[in-house]
């Protein structure tokens, strides 16, 4: 193949549709003007659209009463406040399921994932069972199951299944004893923060002292005796400050103690239980991923056991888990949002549900919505780099 | 000299080495700890499976036509048996099912053959399948052409309704995440913070309220009197999702391509779009196929969300199933069967993807 070519004279530029750098601005100016272009038909006719139908824009409408009430939340609430205080009633209700999610999945997905890889057979097949079960099933579908097939069939408040007359459950939620706080309890949250304090120190001392010296006291175990030793020391110490409140069957319902309504029963069991699913494949995948090389070097140095395990397996294979784990409970936030499906006041329930269709307001409520969620997960994925420079492999 | 010139047999195994006993002791009874394992694993699964065997199998009913028929105190699959068709096909007009059926037959044909490595032609039936078989499946299914009754979109419904939704938005998201992974590795400031905020904003929010702001601020956008089919909203709600996700997919799978392919085509002179098209994505996008497999799974799950809309996707049919009077109290069957059908779907997706995962992997195993 010949290529004719003639050489340009000396001293003459290249047509700028052959300059790199013209061209790419020329693209990117052109990408500009397509956007604003976009999006200023767009807000032209979002304006024509909201002036026929007599809708004004502005955030006012935060401060308007409500008029709805709320089945459960966390800060005094009333139909009589604002739309703002839905907000935050939502939000608040939407980080409840969301913490308490990602607790319970982190337990069950490593539980399940070490089961997966756990030398019985039977284990290993009843983890498998419960991954591949739980995690190729719609989560909705889950929620569902939960609520109409398993809470809404439950016995009515009278014929209520009782655990050892403290824990009643039944078709309207569990019902479990509240503690009610007497004056000196204070105490014992305070002495928990010292004892956390001071395993901290400890644990720094014990690093600095192991790699001074290569000697090393069991810090870990002696922490978790400090965290919860001293409290319960403390707490027997000035006298058991609590009382609880029993839940009591008056009429056709309960009264006293803390009340969980089943829709946030059947919304925290379906995301714990799916998002745990996909958990402990991230841990087994994990684990997995440490080369045996590691493990079989680690022996040959005739480390024990555990401590192959807590040295040389774990700080690795965390490594490994975090970044994916971290987006698992970025979903599972996002996940909850499905609670509008069985209608759980959570921040798309009653903010972009009941609110929108109040107000109908629907740039502002769902912007917030988006803002809302948007924040969640820049806070994640920041927190995610910075992990990740601080545990990146610095290779050759 | 003792010459021993014939072989000794070949004798077998110790007893205590081989045969299920063997197994069992080193399996599941090896050590105190691991037998107790085993005993509490044997408990479970006896107080799990056992029930439910009996529960959908031996005490079930399965013919009949009423809640009459239901006798027993097992499943009463008669429900699903009932209303089998309309969880396959939504309201679709009874005498119109061939059409979904050839669609149906179609589609299971088209992702066979691209399935299968033995059969040739991959190319050409991929461009079919992305190509043509959407606007055959449309003019089809919608009718309106060569004397088809027309059937409005919110007549379709189903399992039918979750497969197109699942489909169409997959294969709208593909072009517009390529554009955008491309964009994302760009040297252009202006097209890489686009796409990186394109990308960040559509990943970052639950698609309930993508399909939320679809349904109710989407007509807002456009001019008044276009009024835009509450299908067609949901899907642009759902490309828009996913290709912010497969861009993510396509992006690790451009940055598995060691960057001497580039340079080495882009000195033999091509130009960009060659150097992407004929070097570089060829390479990535055959690597890329199980992570898309696998986000095309989430997205199979995730279309049961537009029943929050009123659509109704296979979950939204059974829902409202469930309410219809005449059979009352048959939820648990419902959502077993949904889930049933559900799970073979995606199980069978990522035993492929797991498939190709170990086909594809060639790296170094440490």
């Amino acid at each position: 193949m010949s290529v004719k070519s003639t050489p340009r004279p000396a001293g003459q530029k290249p047509p700028f549709w052959r300059d790199r750098a013209k061209r790419a601005l020329i693209f990117q100016l052109l990408l500009i003007t397509a956007v604003a272009a976009f999006l200023l038909y767009i807000v032209g006719n979002t304006q024509d659209n909201l002036s026929e139908r007599g809708i004004t824009t502005g955030f006012g409408f935060l401060s308007n009463t409500a008029g709805f009430g709320i089945v459960q939340s966390l800060i005094d609430y009333s139909s009589q406040s604002t739309y703002g205080r839905t907000f935050v009633v939502g939000l608040l209700n939407t980080l409840l399921v969301g913490g308490l999610g990602v607790l319970a999945a982190t337990i069950i997905g490593f539980t399940v994932g070490i089961a997966r890889l756990s030398p019985n057979w039977l284990i290993a097949r009843l983890a498998n069972v419960y991954i591949e079960t739980f995690r190729n099933i719609p989560l909705l579908l889950q929620i569902f199951f939960w609520y109409f097939a398993v809470l809404r069939t439950l016995p009515s408040a009278r014929e209520s299944m009782a655990f050892g007359e403290a824990i009643f459950l039944n078709v309207r939620g569990l019902y479990l004893p509240q503690p009610l706080f007497e004056s000196g309890f204070g105490l014992i949250p305070a002495t928990f923060l010292v004892a956390i304090a001071a395993s901290i120190a400890l644990m720094i001392w014990n690093k600095r002292r192991h790699e001074a010296t290569g000697k090393r006291i069991p810090a870990g175990w002696l922490s978790l005796v400090l965290i919860f030793g001293l409290p319960l020391v403390v707490l027997i110490a000035t006298g058991v400050p609590v009382t609880w409140e029993m839940p009591e069957l008056r009429g056709f319902n309960f009264r006293g103690g803390i009340t969980v309504i089943p829709e946030f029963l059947a919304l925290w069991l379906a995301l714990s239980i799916y998002t745990a699913s996909f958990i402990a494949e991230i841990v087994r995948s994990g684990i997995q991923a440490i080369s045996h090389g590691q493990t079989e070097a680690a022996q040959a140095l005739s480390l024990p056991r555990n401590l192959i395990l807590k040295l040389i397996v774990i700080p690795q294979a965390m490594r490994v888990i975090i970044p994916p784990l971290t987006s698992q409970y970025l979903n599972l936030i996002k996940n909850s949002s499905l609670a509008t499906a069985i209608g759980y006041p959570d921040l798309v329930s009653v903010f972009a549900g009941t609110t929108l269709n109040q107000t109908g307001q629907a740039i502002e409520v769902i912007a917030m919505t988006m803002a809302v969620y948007l924040t969640i997960s820049l806070l994640v994925s920041m927190f995610m780099n910075w992990f990740n420079a601080r545990v990146a492999l610095v290779e050759r | 000299m003792i010459h021993n010139r014939d072989m000794i047999p070949e004798r077998p195994a110790p007893k205590s080495v081989i045969g299920p006993l063997a197994w069992l002791r080193a399996n599941l009874f090896n050590g105190p700890i691991n037998s107790l394992f085993t005993l509490i694993g044997l408990y479970l699964v006896y107080l799990l499976f056992v029930p439910a065997i009996q529960w959908a199998f031996i005490n079930a009913d399965w013919i009949g036509t009423s809640r009459d028929d239901c006798s027993r105190e097992g499943a009463c699959w008669v429900f699903v048996n009932a209303r089998f068709s309309q969880f396959i096909y939504g309201l679709y007009p009874s005498e119109e099912t061939w059409r979904p059926n050839i669609i149906f037959a179609g589609f299971f044909t088209l992702i066979a053959w691209l399935a299968i490595p033995r059969l040739p032609l991959k190319r050409w039936v991929a461009a079919f399948a992305l190509l043509a078989f959407p606007v055959i499946a449309f003019v089809l299914l919608h009718g309106g052409y060569f004397n088809l009754t027309v059937v409005p979109t919110s007549q379709w419904g189903g399992l039918m309704l979750t497969l197109l939704l699942a489909t169409v938005g997959m294969i709208a998201a593909l072009p517009i995440g390529i554009m955008l992974a491309l964009g994302r590795r760009s040297e252009m400031p202006i097209v890489k913070s686009f796409c990186v905020v394109f990308i960040e904003f559509w990943r970052g929010v639950p698609l309930i309220t993508i399909l939320f702001m679809a349904s109710v601020m989407l007509p807002l956008f456009l001019p008044g009197d276009i009024n835009i089919d509450r299908l067609v909203r949901a899907l642009i709600g759902i490309t828009l999702f996913q290709s912010a996700y497969m861009a993510e997919v396509i992006r690790g799978g451009l940055q598995a391509i060691p960057k001497g392919q580039e340079e080495a085509a882009a000195a033999l002179g091509m130009t960009y779009w060659k150097r992407m098209g004929l070097i570089v994505l060829p390479q990535a996008l055959k690597m890329m196929i199980p992570g898309i497999v696998n986000t095309f799974i989430s997205l199979f799950k995730d279309t049961t969300l537009v029943m929050i809309i009123g659509l109704f996707d296979l979950l939204g049919i059974v829902q409202a199933a469930l309410s219809d009077s005449r059979w009352l109290g048959f939820s648990l069957e419902g959502y077993v069967f949904a889930a049933f059908m559900f799970w073979i779907f995606c199980f069978s997706m990522s035993r492929y993807s797991q498939y190709l995962e170990r086909k594809l992997h060639t790296g170094h195993r440490n």
